[in-house]
């Protein structure tokens, strides 16, 4: 069985966010690029997946849309164990453009099951991979909370509102995974650094595949006024100012 | 022209967000002058369909069917395409919730309707239609044209509010045309917390960290959680360490929720705990540390130790009760 893990690039959690252009473009200047955080556990999942004798899996694949300047994070993925890395040359437009450029790779090179992380830390959209399973028809499960493949019988969790629910589903799909998935991200051993180099790293021209949305400023958020402090011994004033002034109580 | 929003029952009940959605549904139809229509799949009563009139859902339509009580996004989806076709419906708005996420994509992909998630408020703009969202994990805001005939949007928890507007339902039937062969996935097994307030339903959360020192020192969490009928949740390093559930962990790489009021006690805020909270409406922070982040992000603070602080607060509201 093969996994296809999908990669976003994004900015490192602790950036300082700023704009360009009267606020029209995103300011990447002095910014450390990581693999989006859930694709990062996704991938980890994938290659625990593999390294377990208890199921056919064989081949871990990654797939990016994007520019040159996100081949070092897709050499970081495989460092972290990754068998080969796809690159589609083209700027990210939208979650759709995304979904679609990935699903045209699909349709010429099959895989059992695409992993893609619940969102990406930089536009959050949250749309992907769930996009992937539609572009092919594929059953796909959100929210996905473990995936097991014993002996090849798929088991995933999905969480719902204060619960879960195991489910049964067959190749290929789509799993859209958070949180749970597994324990800890992979990190590369220098090894594995070392054999990254050797890997492929195929770089795909863009599919013609429509624009539908596009980001026309952005917009800092407004100042926070300050914390208004409250004696500890004084827990009545804090009760009485979330009642009348907050009003939350 | 219509807007249809997809009004997503649990085991035949509307929640809040269900009702935030009519709520925000109706103001957006209103001014694009055109009808509402809000679609339930399930087994849902009328008397439970009638109460989305209270927020202005003159019309619904209900796929009262029992195969359809579980979520499978494929075929939901299918769903709200057909009717989105029936009914000549050019926006289709989505809760952002776990159901949201799986369906929202796959109506985007089925209508080719530009689709942006987790709105937070009533289009900026109707010509060009423009959106505003949170990006960055909520350290800016983007606003998103989209470009499309038809969109899709999901609305983001607490955006909005509840909005009464009672209106009398007229409820139609709806029969898609769904393949068999599209139902791939089967809940084997269920598990539901019982007797617990669901977290992401939460209007009031009491959160802890590491600053409660041990997890034997929960309970004043916990007593203050029952005495404002809130749910508990805690930070990452706390999650990590087996002191509470996974479930309970709030976070970038948590939950990301966005009560009425968080209370943080014993909670540093780190950058990727406030990614989780920074929607809620109002922040309450305890700590020892006065230069602890997270009044920088709180309304109120309080300086001191929570073993001391969270029970005088519950004390506090059982008073103010009585």
């Amino acid at each position: 069985m093969k996994i296809l893990v999908c990669i976003s690039n994004v900015p490192d959690t602790t950036t300082k966010v700023k704009f360009k252009d009267d606020h029209t473009s995103f300011d990447d200047s002095g910014v450390q690029w990581i693999i989006n955080p859930w694709d990062e556990l996704a991938l980890t999942r994938a290659l625990e997946l593999k390294e377990d004798a208890g199921n056919s899996v064989n081949e871990i694949c990654v797939i990016h849309v994007g520019a040159a300047s996100a081949d070092a994070t897709l050499r970081k993925a495989l460092a972290i164990g990754a068998d080969k890395a796809i690159r589609i040359d083209a700027c990210a437009a939208d979650a759709y453009y995304v979904a679609g450029q990935i699903a045209e790779y699909l349709k010429e090179n099959p895989f059992d099951i695409v992993f893609s992380g619940i969102e990406s830390s930089d536009y959050n959209g949250s749309s992907v991979g769930a996009m992937i399973a539609e572009f092919m028809d594929y059953p796909g499960i959100s929210s996905v909370t473990s995936v097991n493949l014993d002996d090849d019988d798929i088991q995933l969790t999905r969480a719902i509102p204060g619960g879960k629910q195991v489910l049964k589903t067959e190749t290929p799909f789509v799993a859209v995974v958070q949180k749970g998935i597994t324990n800890e991200p992979r990190i590369p051993a220098m090894r594995g650094i070392m054999m990254a180099r050797k890997k492929p790293l195929e770089v795909k021209p863009a599919a013609e595949i429509e624009i539908l949305t596009k980001s026309v400023k952005f917009e800092l958020p407004a100042e926070k006024g300050a914390c208004k402090m409250i004696e500890a011994e004084s827990a009545e004033q804090l009760v009485e100012l979330l009642k009348n002034e907050a009003k939350v109580l | 022209m219509s807007v249809i929003a997809f009004a997503k029952n649990w085991n035949g009940k509307f929640k809040n967000s269900s009702y935030e959605l009519v709520s925000y549904t109706k103001e957006l139809a209103n001014k694009l002058n055109t009808n509402l229509v809000v679609l339930s799949i399930g087994e849902v009563s009328n008397d439970e369909l009638n109460t989305l009139g209270n927020y202005g859902a003159d019309k619904v339509v209900t796929v009262n069917d029992p195969k359809l009580n579980t979520l499978t996004s494929r075929v939901y989806a299918k769903v709200i395409s057909q009717l989105a076709d029936k009914e000549g419906a050019t926006v289709v708005v989505l809760s952002d919730n776990n159901s949201g996420k799986a369906i929202a994509p796959r109506v985007s992909v089925q209508l080719k309707a530009g689709m942006v998630a987790a709105v937070q408020e009533i289009p900026v703009s109707f010509n060009p239609f423009i959106v505003k969202k949170r990006v960055f994990s909520g350290k800016a805001f983007g606003h998103v044209q989209i470009d499309s005939e038809k969109k899709v949007l999901t609305i983001a928890k607490n955006c909005f509010g509840l909005v009464e507007n009672p209106v009398d339902v007229a409820i139609e039937d709806f029969t898609p045309e769904v393949d068999a062969s599209l139902f791939k996935v089967q809940v084997v097994e269920e598990e539901e917390q019982k007797n617990k307030v669901i977290l992401s339903d939460a209007d009031v959360v009491v959160s802890a960290g590491r600053g409660m020192r041990s997890p034997e020192n929960w309970a004043p969490v916990e007593e203050l959680a029952e005495v404002l009928g809130a749910a508990t949740a805690c930070s990452r390093p706390v999650s990590d360490e087996g002191w509470r559930g996974h479930e309970e962990h709030v976070g970038q790489t948590g939950k990301v929720i966005a009560p009425n009021l968080y209370i943080a006690a014993g909670i540093s805020g780190a950058i990727q705990h406030v990614a989780g909270i920074s929607r809620s409406k109002c922040i309450v922070a305890i700590n020892t540390d006065p230069e602890a982040p997270i009044f920088s992000v709180a309304d109120y603070g309080i300086v001191g130790d929570v073993m001391e602080v969270l029970p005088k607060l519950t004390e506090a509201i059982r008073n103010s009760k009585s």
